[in-house]
């Protein structure tokens, strides 16, 4: 009778405040170069310790430089002070770096399933929104800011109540060319930026267990941008199997815990929400915010004004056909292997058109540049046009230091779309990997499925 | 963290949705690993017309003249989307506001104002704007109408705790609940690297 996050939850309250919150225990967290030094020194000033380094990992991805042959110094100007203060930071404390030229570095959404950092029924933290990735593997996986990251890392605990339950029910299956990301744009599209209100949403459904485990980090990504307190995934075999072995994970999951990760058939949510994802066609933003999306063979809608203007776009003008400037593969979102291997696929044998100015794929870890690159795909990438790069957050933001020159409209694998995420006056449309390889190879933005020959 | 009681002052309107955090304080506004020098930075792409000469617009409303010592800050639907960013709420603060009243606000933003003694109220906020409006946090009240607020969250802010400590107090039960947890889930614990 209890749903998924309900059972993750009552297996993690070490105890009950006076006023009816609870007090629940955090059993991974994770930190980046970004942020973490406010954190740790802000603790350090408090004289308060890490209460168990050994469960709080460090990522370096936010800032750091992603061209070939890097090192602490960064394109973001002042940015190695925050690599170098949170490095220090970190080895003070005894925690896990996963430093900027280590095997292991990545963005940390895609590197803590890689090393079996998430597990299936724990709960992670981590002061970033896009935490909620990792939800796919049955994880109660959230984004949190920095002074709560100091009070995980204290006490090893948060206070808070138990967020509201929301389940979406993602049936039908997704048709040829139509992706998890196309997904996640037509569920925000629908239900809007804030439909998630709190909640956190379990995502259920034939739809949902026919996608592999990138395809479910990419939906549980943008449960954030639904305004949901984080989104979940239950753990099935495959989920398992992901895991299993990995550097930081058990070999096997044989415990009963792990095999009552479910919600109960008689579970009660405070909202249920249902989609029918045979009808989703590849997805692309038109606007500033990701519920402004819409199908790739649709017209620009009579959106908010500030909106539409910023977007510099008319209502009723078809979406495909805008010219782009810049293409970007990359980000938590979308850029694990099976990303890359899909982007490539529609990119092989053809080149980005004369008109795009620039063209980047960032791999999301060094372990996918590496597996990419064992497959050639990073050929394919640079025969086609596109630079290939070390892995990190890049430019999913604009962190000052390198950016698309002023005023370009990008076509972008990433999670944002808001005015200036990617820099001053830069235009974001958020789509698919293989909608911005499409859209790269025809110089507009582009259907994925009339590239021919490239989806079957 | 500074008791949080009653206030009064004027409500500057920022009437929109989905204000994100990425705007309240861009990236390249956080130059340090600090916690301070961001309430420069707050809105700047909004509220400059050239933000390296930071050439204020007139007509952004932190710009506008009734604005000029105001606390309250009015926003629209999902308030605060967007990054985790506690900066955002740093920002807010230093600038001089120590409550927002929104239609709603995206979660880890409320979690961040709470921690930082700064007030989130969910509430419609249309009919306050540019008015001088008065809350009450004991009594729940804004101007008279009454709002919702956790309980844990209301006795943190009107006492001004510091979380972290309230929590180390309860140490012991913490302590308990770990060692047996450690026998019901031992591979949650990992070992202390070299
Ligand atoms: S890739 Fe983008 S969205 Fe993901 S963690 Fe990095 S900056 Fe955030």
């Amino acid at each position: 009778m209890a749903t998924l996050v309900e059972k993750i939850w009552n297996a993690h309250r070490a105890a009950a405040t006076s006023s009816g919150a609870d007090v629940i225990a955090i059993d991974r967290i994770f930190l980046h170069e970004r942020t973490g030094a406010a954190a740790l020194k802000s603790m350090a000033a408090a004289g308060r310790p890490v209460r168990d380094p050994a469960r709080v990992f460090v990522g370096m991805d936010h800032i750091v430089d992603t061209r070939p042959g890097r090192s602490d110094q960064t394109l973001m100007p002042g940015g190695q002070s925050f690599i170098t203060e949170t490095r220090e930071a970190a080895r003070a404390a005894g925690l896990t770096i996963f430093d900027v030229t280590d095997r292991d570095q990545g963005i940390a959404h895609v590197i803590s399933p890689e090393l079996g950092i998430v597990l299936p029924g724990c709960t992670l933290v981590a002061p970033d929104s896009h935490t909620c990735t990792q939800g796919a593997f049955g994880s109660l996986a959230w984004g949190i800011g920095s002074s709560e990251a100091e009070h995980a890392m204290v006490t090893g605990t948060l206070r808070l109540s138990r967020p509201k339950t929301m389940r979406i029910r993602l049936d039908g299956r997704l048709s040829v060319g139509v992706t998890a990301k196309d997904l996640a744009l037509a569920l925000l599209a629908r239900f809007g930026a804030a439909g998630g209100a709190g909640h956190a949403v379990e995502y259920t459904g034939s739809a949902v267990a026919a996608l592999d485990l990138d395809a479910r980090m990419t939906l549980c990504n943008m449960a954030t941008e639904f305004a949901a307190f984080t989104g979940i995934i239950a753990p099935d075999e495959a989920a398992f199997a992901a895991l299993a072995g990995r550097r930081y994970a058990p070999q096997v999951f044989d415990s009963p815990y792990w095999q009552s990760l479910y919600s109960d058939p008689d579970a009660a949510f405070n909202a249920e929400l249902s989609f029918d994802a045979s009808s989703v066609a590849p997805m692309v933003s038109w606007g500033t915010s990701p519920e402004h999306s819409i199908a790739v063979t649709a017209t620009v809608p009579q959106g908010p004004a500030r909106a539409l203007e910023y977007i510099g776009l008319a209502p009723g003008t078809p979406i495909a056909g805008t010219p782009i400037d810049v293409a970007f593969i990359g980000s938590c979102t979308n850029s694990r292997l099976s990303d890359l291997r899909r982007a490539a696929t529609l990119l092989q044998g053809r080149h980005i058109a004369p008109g795009i100015r620039r063209a980047l794929v960032v791999p999301g870890s060094s372990a996918v540049k590496r597996a990419a690159e064992a497959e050639g795909l990073h050929h394919i990438f640079a025969t086609a046009g596109f630079e290939w790069r070390e892995s990190g957050c890049s430019l999913c933001f604009y962190a000052g230091g390198e950016g698309f020159s002023p005023g370009s409209r990008t076509i972008s694998s990433t999670n944002r779309n808001f005015e200036g995420r990617q820099g001053p006056g830069i235009r974001t449309h958020i789509a698919s990997p293989e909608t911005v390889a499409a859209s790269a190879i025809a110089g507009v933005i582009a259907d994925p499925r009339n590239v021919s020959g490239a989806l079957t | 963290m500074t008791p949080f009681t009653t206030l009064t002052s004027i409500a500057i309107p920022l009437l929109r949705d989905n204000v994100d955090t990425d705007t309240i304080i861009p990236s390249r506004e956080m130059r340090s690993t600090g916690r301070t020098g961001l309430a420069a930075g707050l809105f700047a792409p909004w509220r400059y017309l050239d933000v390296d000469s930071r050439l204020p617009d007139p007509d952004f409303p932190i710009n506008d003249p009734r604005a000029a010592g105001a606390q309250i800050l009015l926003g629209g639907d999902n308030f605060g989307c967007g990054s985790s960013r506690e900066h955002a709420v740093w920002a807010l603060a230093e600038w001089g506001i120590n409550a927002v009243i929104a239609a709603s606000f995206a979660p880890i933003f409320k979690a961040n104002c709470l921690r930082n003694g700064l007030l989130p109220i969910e509430f419609p906020p249309a009919a306050f704007a540019w008015r001088e409006l008065s809350i009450d946090l004991a009594a729940q009240t804004v101007n008279g109408h009454h709002f919702a607020i956790d309980p844990e969250t209301k006795t943190m802010l009107l006492e001004g705790l510091d979380v972290i400590a309230l929590t180390l107090q309860s140490h012991a039960v913490i302590d308990a609940w770990e060692a047996a947890d450690r026998k019901a889930r031992p591979w949650v614990y990992l070992e202390p690297h070299a």
